[in-house]
């Protein structure tokens, strides 16, 4: 852990994502729990007992199943608008995991391109990496979120973007540091004799030689992307009604909290299981891929 | 010394430039402040003259550089919607989320070092699985609904808390537990790790040898050495607090930075957002920079390097 390792960016700051060991039961607790929430996501519109956006309001606010007065026509309920309450959160795990998944991919290509560069690269171009992650850190990311949601609108694939505009330094310290450490490797070396381009050697050589830690880096990631979506949401700046998120759905209920603290309880919850999962995934994924790996 | 700090000291302000002309930007783009500022149905003339008078009719660099210096004397701007000085109105509203931030970070501390150093010292027994099992429900739970689950609990359950409004050090409890809770993990990790490294050191097997008490070994040769990468995290996590309060803020309804964000942004009143973004992120940058020097003092090896 010194400071040589991130350049001016002592590596302690960059402990973020979460750094729990889990063993094998961890990750399948992690596969069992995103394959069966996926699959749920895929297949929405085949399980979902109604549609999430049909209002009734002849049945608004019917309790679940477990609870007094609830019926097994509604196992979760409904919401304040009769809204079947399981529907919502089935198509609220879709949206999730398209935010969380899509966001990933946008950050992953910023960070590991900046990554490469400076790595590869070193000396004056790695100092405008490293200057770029600094500011990068430097920006309170919850605030900066919501003010350019609130400016530039939130369109889905827009708040896709500017999340995946806060979620790459984690990708780019691992591929920076691991780039470096393959820089002179000799399988680079060779084919830098063989006339290969840069870019087809950071593309083409030493990208594929990051595939496992990238991954677990991605899955952690993902964790983060979906709780922000959800605190946008909630905040009333990410998904707009009458679409389901379960940022959403807490936000929705929150003046019924007293009264019928279920609404809030049950996407909660499901946040939790969810983020808990993926966290089991990517710590899983860490100790199965790159056990070695510091980072 | 003097070289490192002058070196970190330049980075700071450097960033900080880069910060305030990434908000200058963003301000522009929010669409004509002359237009804003007049008001609707106001005549194209009266537009005109405040683009004059504001200096709007530049060009952008000329406009950072007329903003920039402005901005050194203290004047960032006028809100659109209170009609004051935005620097009065952060200044009124940062006490809240300092305090907020400074109770959440000190309640954090004093559980997850304890917590992460009692794990880190026999990793795999029942205080290290309890350690990971709450950082595990802290990087999982969502903030709002951790909110949620205190006002049901403390707030009317037991009804020892109130459940709204700031001002007390009662009425910063609950949210800055939730705070806490949430930057929690991040202490307990580097704690943990720390510990764990530093028990495997020679010195430690050394004060050992030397038959010193366990809790000597701990609180005198390990605590420090363990300090050095939790100061930093805690630094961050402090910064990250300050922009992160605003989810809390809201539910608490806490009249601080966050908030006032918050209402700013769906008022359309770009000059306080952009006002607020500059002080959290300035506060951040201010942070981290002491939190470096305060590591050089703790561990003189950094100085070196």
């Amino acid at each position: 852990m010194n400071s040589r390792i991130t350049g001016s960016v002592p590596a302690a700051r960059l402990w973020k994502g979460p750094r729990i060991p889990v063993g094998r039961w961890g990750l399948a607790t992690g596969v069992f729990i995103i394959g069966f929430i996926t699959l749920v996501a895929i297949l929405a519109p085949w399980i979902a007992p109604y549609s999430p956006y049909e209002q009734s309001l002849a049945n608004r606010l019917v309790q679940p199943v477990f609870m007094e007065g609830g019926t097994w026509g509604h196992i979760l309920g409904t919401d304040h608008l009769g809204r079947d309450y399981l529907s919502r959160l089935i198509y609220g795990a879709r949206l999730s995991l398209l935010v969380g998944f899509g966001t990933i991919v946008l950050s992953a290509v910023m960070g590991i391109g900046l990554g490469l560069l400076g790595g590869y690269f070193g000396g004056r171009v790695d100092m405008a990496v490293m200057f770029l992650l600094t500011v990068r850190l430097s920006l309170p990311i919850m605030l900066v979120a919501i003010s350019l949601v609130g400016l530039l609108g939130n369109s889905l694939p827009l708040m896709m973007l500017i999340l995946a505009c806060f979620l790459w330094d984690q990708f780019l310290v691992v591929t920076r540091s691991l780039t470096m450490r393959l820089r002179n490797a000799e399988f680079v070396l060779a084919a830098r004799a063989a006339g290969l381009s840069n870019v087809r050697i950071m593309i083409g050589e030493v990208l594929p030689n990051l595939v496992s830690p990238l991954i677990v880096v991605g899955t952690l990631e993902m964790a983060h992307a979906i709780l922000l979506e959800a605190a946008l949401s909630f905040l009333g700046l990410g998904i707009r009604p009458p679409d389901s998120s379960w940022g959403l759905m807490i936000a929705e209920a929150k003046d019924f909290v007293f009264f019928e603290s279920w609404l809030v309880n049950i996407p909660g919850l499901a946040m939790l299981v969810l983020v808990a999962g993926i966290t089991f995934l990517g710590e899983g994924l860490r100790a199965w891929l790159a056990p070695d790996s510091s980072q | 010394m003097a070289y490192y700090i002058a070196r970190r000291l330049g980075l700071a302000i450097l960033v900080m430039l880069t910060i305030s002309f990434m908000s200058f930007v963003m301000l522009k783009m929010s669409g004509d402040l002359a237009i804003s500022l007049a008001g609707e149905g106001s005549g194209a003339d009266y537009v005109e003259f405040l683009r004059k008078t504001y200096g709007w009719d530049k060009p952008l660099p000329v406009q950072y550089w007329n903003w920039l210096i402005k901005a050194l004397q203290g004047d960032v701007g006028t809100s659109f919607y209170y009609g004051s000085p935005v620097l009065s109105l952060i200044a009124e509203r940062l006490p809240a989320t300092l305090s907020l931030g400074a109770m959440a970070i000190t309640m954090a501390l004093a559980v997850a070092i304890p917590l992460g150093m009692a794990g880190g010292r026999a990793p795999g027994s029942i205080i290290d699985r309890i350690a990971l099992f709450i950082a595990l429900l802290g990087v999982s739970t969502p903030i709002f609904w951790l909110s949620f689950l205190l006002i049901l609990v403390l707030g009317i359950q037991f009804a020892v808390l109130p459940i709204s409004g700031g001002g007390s050090v009662r009425h910063l409890a609950m949210p800055a537990m939730a705070l806490a809770f949430y930057s929690m993990p991040a202490i307990i990790r580097i704690s943990r790790a720390g510990m764990i490294e530093v028990m495997r050191s020679e010195y430690i097997r050394t004060a050992r040898a030397k038959g010193l008490r366990p809790w000597q070994i701990y609180l005198q040769h390990a605590l420090r050495n363990t300090l050095v990468p939790v100061v930093a995290v805690a630094s961050v996590q402090f910064g990250f607090l300050l922009g992160g309060s605003v989810v809390v803020e809201n539910i608490f309804a806490i009249h601080g930075i966050g908030y006032l964000t918050w209402e700013a942004i769906n008022q359309n009143d770009y000059p306080v957002v952009q006002a607020a973004l500059l002080a959290v992120s300035a506060a951040y940058v201010v942070l981290t920079l002491l939190a470096d020097i305060v590591n050089m003092m703790i561990d003189p090896r950094i100085r070196l390097e």
